[in-house]
């Protein structure tokens, strides 16, 4: 999958070209921008032209600084590298760094491998607040970033491990923080019970403020409870987390849908958190939808039936429409309720659907065929009965400027016969129930004008977050929306500048223990990534309450936690103790340091001794040193494996763990 | 010494030599040498030199002494063929091997302590004898094995870890070696690779006796303030004589030189070193000058680095001796033990 500038956000793609380090105080880390569309293919397309812009805005800066440093000065010098600013050494940590709620995942895998399950749980509590919930259904944003995809080839089963915390820890009621005897005499009000309103209460309800939830459905949990269903995500598991938050203090109003958002505010709350999700599937409005109407159900709406045990049966053939996650569960969930034959139908290529690449194998390993390039026609009824679809095959064609038309082929229109179709082809968000009139902006899309950062709209005392801020993602993203809009509410509600965020908490700690002992395993591990033992198929599909992934047990979540680079024990340089005795050099295994002559930066990446193609990873830059030359350090393919220290003589090279810890709204 | 194993992975653009091998695939067992040594660098540089070159390892033999410096051949080519012999006693079991199998690159990896102490005697006879080897003396001037004694390469004057003041006179390996008649001398620092590793190419790809004297830093016992064989010593007084290309058969010069300042000598295979001077008074072919030049230097506390000495036209000791060019253990039993008719015209020849 070519995904070269391209990043993912909030399920749309965008593009992204990193800056380099001299021209940073002037464009900025990286320019970036969004592509305004969901396709894979479309946005490949699009980059181009959005990649030459930008290249051609650092290279207009580039001259622009040979300019300013006159005529004879026309070499630049990459500038010593400021560890001291805390997301250098953060950046060197991709898992971290590529989790929105930047959980320091290094630290809770060592403690796995230590077998203190407990402290693992609680770092990603503190982090993710969800840790079971998270370690079964996460998006997993962490592993394609994970170091291993560059230096080995599958990445550390990241999430899976985040489970295994989870599984084995004891009781952690006693670590979870508390609320303070006194409140603080602030009402905070949360519409929408799901992980993004869980968070912020979770994290206000410490700074003793007085908090209520407001929930349409009789239980808290949101998309958790109703959207994934429990072969994936056992309910105790759900509910243990739920209540976790629950049982802080949190007054619950269940069964109690808002429809005004405009009376609402006239009630006695000094901020109002919108963490309703994005819950009203999209319909497929094509012939003989209104004729079989009885047969036809939206995907999340049919999850959440079967989650309230509303319904417990489907028809013997059921179509699934659409390539999303929702979709594999919809299918699986069918096959389940009893279903014989089900089909997972999609327009697009099979290469280009939405669904995680481990759902569309689990889906498969359940014998559930994808058909791919078939767009819906029609609905087929007799006697008012659903009895099947037509489809048209298609191709998909790209023109000159990249986008993506499904061009039907020659072949005759495909009919499948079915007794239930479930649409499961996309989510809208659905304010409905706010008024235009309150001073509550809405832009692009329809949705709320809302501060990236901050989470605020244009409405002072209302916040949004997780899927109401920006449409549909992963429980990820809702819990580092909760934490930052914990910060800005409770700034709002202090008449402190919402703007001014607090700096992450950082630590580093030198890891030697002894001449030749270091306080981490650096010994790395040349396992394959190991698979995650599954219930028997028979057995699995019998109930829809038998969890299909049992986890690993102790000894394999212990051997696959070796195979983490430990990222974050950074390598750590002192120029004033180094000799320049090249020990460090000749030890590398995968040639990351240079002692060279600084220059230009990508002068400098062509010379290294392997050249530093990757410009998405940073290069650590020294000062200069008395041979007048620099060490210059490729962080991409180092494997943090110590070796450069052990071998120095002097200890100008460190192994130092670097914790970075987001600021929380406590902290 | 070093106690975490070096992980086999290596950068995924780690480029390939002829032979489809990586830089890695040269390297030996992990060092048990005191971290910072100078000697592994220059085992890093034998790497470097041989990957370059695209070396079958299988077609090297490590020969070694006694001594810090004659331990490095387990750090490098695990590949190759390797005899660590008795204490200053490696050029015997060279000249032995190499009057078996000519076919063989032997590497001689040795120290001041082997070469200049103990096993001075053997040292000068295969230079001497114009022995084919490439010599690598690991020169810290000191023992580092036993606790750091002056060797005798050590400068006059420099001062031992504990303060005391070397009162001899030191060895000059270089010059010895020239005025031995050896074809091929050089000297180096381990931490100049871009120095060490073509002087290396260059000695490998030489026929005859060639020497590389290479000042390696002890981080342990001699490296401080006093010492004149330090890192932050040898960098001051460095006294770079010319710079070396080595060009391989077949392979166009690249690098620019200035005009006047540059001397193609010829190889015996038809490869090419190409030498700029960097001292206009400095003739690397020419014998006394080098000689002359290298005691100035020692009078002006400089180390004089490079390629000291060519001599393109010298013979080796199998050419001299009229050595047969088969290894001996490619004969046949026929051809080794021909019989008794051969024996009688062989004698009847003596009459």
């Amino acid at each position: 999958m070519d995904t070269k500038y391209l990043f993912k956000r909030h399920n749309t793609y965008w593009v992204k070209v990193a800056v380099p380090k001299d021209l940073r105080k002037e464009l900025g880390f990286d320019l970036r921008t969004s592509l305004h569309t969901h396709e894979l293919s479309e946005a490949q397309k699009l980059r181009e032209a959005v990649v030459a812009d930008f290249k051609s805005q650092i290279f207009a800066a580039k001259e622009n600084l040979k300019d300013s440093n006159g005529k004879n000065s026309i070499k630049t010098f990459m500038p010593v590298t400021d560890t001291s600013d805390p997301q250098y050494y953060h950046k060197v940590v991709d898992c971290q760094y590529a989790c929105p709620a930047h959980t320091p995942v290094p630290e809770y895998i060592r403690k796995i491998s230590q077998n203190k399950y407990t402290e693992a749980y609680m770092i990603n509590w503190e982090s993710n607040v969800f840790p079971g919930i998270l370690g079964r259904t996460c998006d997993r944003p962490c592993e394609p970033a994970c170091r291993r995809t560059r230096t080995h080839e599958k990445p550390v089963a990241i999430c899976r491990l985040k489970r295994v915390a989870a599984d084995f820890k004891d009781d952690v009621s006693d670590l979870l923080p508390k609320a303070p005897e006194k409140s603080n005499g602030k009402k905070i009000a949360l519409i929408g019970g799901g992980p993004a309103s869980l968070t912020v209460a979770r994290d206000l309800i410490v700074m003793g403020y007085e908090c209520t939830l407001f929930e349409k459905d009789p239980q808290a949990g949101g998309l958790m409870r109703t959207n994934i269903p429990s072969f994936r995500l056992p309910v105790e598991v759900l509910d243990a987390e739920v209540d976790q938050i629950l049982n802080m203090g949190l007054k619950t109003k269940f069964n109690s849908e808002i429809t005004s958002l405009k009376d609402f505010l006239k009630e006695d709350f000094d901020a109002v958190f919108v963490g309703t999700g994005a819950p009203k599937g999209k319909d497929l409005n094509i012939e003989g939808r209104k004729e079989a109407e009885a047969n036809i159900h939206i995907g999340i709406d049919f999850l959440t039936s079967i989650a309230f045990e509303h319904i417990d049966s489907i028809g013997k053939k059921v179509i699934v429409l659409g390539g999303g996650n929702t979709a594999m569960d919809c299918c699986r969930s069918s096959l389940r309720l009893g279903a014989e034959d089900v089909k997972v139908v999609v327009r697009s290529p099979f290469s280009q659907m939405k669904a995680s690449e481990w759902e569309i194998e689990d889906a498969m390993e359940e014998n559930i065929p994808i058909l791919e390039n078939h767009v819906p026609k029609k609905f087929i009824h007799e006697a008012g009965r659903l009895v099947g679809m037509e489809f048209q095959k298609v191709e998909a064609v790209f023109d000159k400027k990249g986008n993506r038309s499904l061009v039907p082929t020659s072949e005759d229109p495909v009919m499948l016969e079915c007794d239930d179709v479930l649409v499961a082809i996309g989510q809208d968000n659905s304010f409905e129930w706010i008024e235009r009139d309150i001073g509550l902006e809405f832009g692009e899309w329809d949705m709320p004008v809302v501060n990236p950062t901050t989470f605020q709209s244009t409405h002072p005392k209302v916040f949004f977050g997780g899927d109401a801020a920006w449409g549909p993602e992963n429980i990820i993203w809702a819990a580092a929306h909760g934490h930052q809009a914990a910060i800005s509410i409770h700034k709002f509600c202090q008449n402190e500048d919402i703007n001014d965020r607090p700096s992450p908490g950082t630590n580093l700690v030198s890891q030697k223990m002894g001449l030749h002992e270091w306080s981490y395993d650096n010994d790395i591990s040349q396992a394959k990534r190991f698979l995650v033992p599954k219930e028997d198929q028979d057995t699995a599909l019998k109930s829809l309450k038998i969890e299909v992934e049992k986890g690993f047990d102790p000894s394999l979540a212990m051997e696959e936690a070796q195979r983490c680079l430990n990222c974050d024990v950074q390598t750590v340089f002192s120029e004033s103790l180094c000799i320049e005795c090249d020990a460090c050099v000749d030890i590398c295994p995968t040639d990351c340091i240079n002692f060279m002559f600084n220059g230009p930066e990508d002068e400098v990446r062509q010379n290294t001794r392997i050249p530093a193609l990757n410009i998405e990873q940073d290069l650590l830059i020294s000062k200069i040193l008395p041979t007048k030359r620099t060490m210059i350090k490729d962080e991409d393919v180092c494997l943090h494996c110590g070796l450069c220290a052990e071998r120095c003589p002097t200890g100008a090279w460190d192994m130092q763990t670097f914790l970075y810890e987001e600021a929380k709204v406590y902290s | 010494m070093t106690y975490i194993v070096k992980p086999v992975n290596h950068h995924p653009n780690l480029e390939k030599n002829a032979l489809g091998l990586t830089r890695r695939d040269y390297e030996g067992t992990i060092s048990t040498l005191c971290a910072g040594c100078g000697h592994d660098s220059i085992s890093a540089a034998v790497i470097e030199a041989c990957y370059d070159l695209s070396l079958a390892s299988d077609q090297i033999a490590k020969l070694s002494g006694i001594g810090c410096s004659s331990k490095s051949p387990s750090y490098f080519l695990n590949q190759a063929h390797g005899f660590n012999s008795v204490h200053g006693r490696m050029p015997s079991v060279a000249t032995g091997a190499n009057l078996g199998n000519q076919d063989l690159l032997y590497l001689g990896v040795s120290g001041d302590g082997d070469t200049a102490g103990i096993g001075i005697g053997q040292f000068m006879h295969a230079a001497r004898r114009q022995l084919n080897i490439t010599y690598i003396v690991e020169n810290n001037g000191t023992y580092g094995l036993t606790k750091g004694q002056f060797s005798a390469t050590n400068d006059q004057g420099s001062k031992s870890k504990y303060g005391e003041e070397n009162v001899l006179a030191p060895i000059d390996l270089a010059a010895m070696a020239i005025q031995l008649g050896a074809g091929f001398v050089g000297r180096s620092f381990s931490g100049d690779k871009d120095q060490l590793v073509p002087l290396l190419k260059a000695a490998m790809k030489f026929k005859g006796f060639s020497l590389i004297d290479i000042i390696s830093p002890c981080v342990t016992f001699n490296n401080h303030a006093g010492s004149t064989k330090s890192y932050d010593h040898i960098r001051e007084h460095n006294e770079s004589v010319s710079s070396l290309d080595f060009v391989p058969i077949g392979q166009e010069i690249k690098t620019s030189y200035k005009e006047g300042s540059i001397v193609d000598v010829p190889l015996h295979d038809g490869a090419i070193l190409t030498l700029e001077k960097l001292s206009k008074k400095y003739d690397p072919l020419d014998k006394g000058l080098a000689v002359q030049s290298l005691n100035e230097a020692e009078k002006n506390g400089k180390v004089l680095t490079g390629l000291l000495y060519i001599d393109p036209e010298v013979k080796d000791h199998a050419e001299i001796l009229n050595i047969t060019d088969t290894p001996l253990n490619q004969f046949s039993d026929q051809e080794l033990c021909p019989g008794s008719d051969k024996l009688e015209k062989v004698n009847a020849s003596l009459n």
